[in-house]
């Protein structure tokens, strides 16, 4: 089923000056950086291309999934679809964070597009599943949700690397470029996958990430909350 | 059940200013004056690391469930202004996890002379300046000196030894807002507290009363001019302006 909507709404979903708080957070590359695993651009660049072919394509193929299911109207699904995102994420502060943005983003979009659907989302939902009922809400496709929510992962990441590193932001850039045709194969993957079981969506891992993430929690300075 | 669910509604009140000028302190000043008058919460926002909460909680002003921390990836400004929703939402929370609650504090991060509060955020908002930041920057002005609620400014006990008079800096802040409160604050001073304590009380009752419109003291973004640039202002019309950047 593809969605009617227009590239327009696309684009404010996707825009990372939606007002739902999510510069607060450097998508794991501060942690990175604080234990030099990350000290110039092509670590950079093996960091956002490792991110977003595991939690990117991840949190993609989970919105796409939300997406669908809210276009469908068949919001009972979504509780299997947390429990199955819940289990791909072994990190507890990485859950509390993706639940923590889920209701920033609900917040921020029930004010923003009012929608019945978040109602009947839980108290914390995770944030790719209310991307994806936002996405149904503004008549997005699938598809298009899973593009945006990888765009959303890189440009984090990307716009927290001219704080925790040495850079130039043009080279920052250009990493993002080289990344253009990834992230349509990844959109293209997440939407495939978002037709079929909730179960059966991608569960690639990165273990370090989420190891950093706890230890980032524990850091007595800190730029950005993850 | 929605974050926005209604709950009992307190005053929230903004406290801004620059880095050291003492939010922390002012706010942990009014905590102690009035909890046994007020049901009261705080929230701060921390830029680095989580050391205004943990100054609060260690001061015992509050029981700690009542302060807590906001982190705002090294962008303060934004999360009392462009991107309110992490603040709002720990104050909504607040509110209902302590319902009812008269006052919640929100602490902005330190942040330059341009960052206040949108209304968005916080009902009224006072702005702290300190003697030891310079005689002179009270007659600077800005939006939060100008048209904040209340203009502190603190630790008046110390103008002697940063060579500020303290009754010319409390003039030209009072010319710079054009006769809107100036409070000069010194924590070991009790008149100046009481006087702190007051104002409180008269905002909160003019909120509770219905009489508080809340204001916005004005747009923050810090912005730098070339020698010929001639640019459009928010306004909607271009000027040759001289005003200062801090």
């Amino acid at each position: 089923m593809d969605g009617a909507g227009g590239s327009a709404a696309l684009l404010l979903l996707s825009d990372g000056r939606l007002p739902a708080g999510g510069y607060a957070h450097s998508g794991g590359l501060e942690p990175a950086v604080t234990a030099g695993r990350v000290t110039d651009m092509s670590d950079l660049e093996r960091f956002l291309v490792g991110r977003e072919e595991t939690a990117g394509l991840i949190a993609a193929a989970f919105s796409a999934a939300a997406c669908e299911r809210s276009r469908r109207g068949e919001l009972f699904e979504i509780p299997a679809l947390e429990a199955e995102l819940d289990a791909r994420i072994p990190s507890s502060e990485l859950r509390r964070i993706s639940r923590e943005l889920g209701r920033q983003l609900r917040r921020a979009m029930s004010a923003v597009h009012p929608h019945p659907h978040y109602d009947a989302l839980g108290a914390a939902p995770h944030q790719p599943v209310v991307m994806g009922v936002a996405a149904a809400s503004l008549d997005l496709s699938p598809r298009d949700m899973a593009l945006a929510i990888l765009h959303e992962t890189n440009a984090d990441a990307a716009a927290a690397a001219a704080k925790v590193l040495r850079v130039d932001p043009f080279d920052v850039h250009a990493i993002l470029a080289r990344m253009a045709t990834r992230l349509d194969r990844l959109a293209g993957e997440a939407a495939r996958a978002a037709q079929g079981p909730s179960a059966d969506l991608p569960a690639p891992g990165s273990p370090l990430a989420d190891i950093a993430a706890e230890h980032h929690r524990r850091a007595d300075v800190r730029l950005f909350a993850s | 059940m929605t974050d926005e669910t209604k709950s009992h509604r307190a005053l929230r009140l903004g406290v801004a200013g620059p880095v050291g000028t003492g939010k922390s302190s002012v706010i942990a000043t009014i905590c102690r004056q009035l909890r046994d008058e007020f049901a009261l919460g705080v929230v701060t926002n921390d830029i680095y690391t989580d050391e205004d909460t943990r100054f609060l909680k260690s001061a015992g002003v509050l029981p700690e469930e009542r302060i807590r921390a906001v982190e705002t990836g090294a962008c303060p400004h934004t999360a009392i202004r462009d991107d309110v929703t992490m603040n709002l939402m720990a104050v909504e929370d607040m509110e209902r996890d302590f319902a009812p609650l008269d006052i919640v504090l929100v602490e902005s991060g330190g942040d330059n002379l341009t960052a206040t509060f949108s209304p968005a955020l916080v009902d009224a908002q006072l702005f702290v300046l300190d003697v030891a930041g310079g005689g002179d920057v009270a007659r600077k002005g800005g939006p939060g000196i100008a048209r904040a609620d209340l203009l502190v400014i603190n630790k008046i006990d110390l103008g002697p030894h940063v060579d500020v008079d303290v009754d010319r800096m409390v003039a030209d802040a009072e010319a710079a807002r054009h006769g809107a409160p100036v409070l000069a604050l010194s924590r070991h001073r009790p008149e100046t507290v009481a006087a702190l304590c007051d104002w409180v009380r008269a905002i909160h009752g003019s909120w509770a009363n219905g009489s508080h419109t809340p204001i916005d003291p004005g747009p923050m973004a810090p912005h730098h001019h070339g020698p010929k640039d001639d640019h459009t202002h928010a306004h909607g019309h271009s000027h040759p302006h001289h005003h200062p950047h801090d």
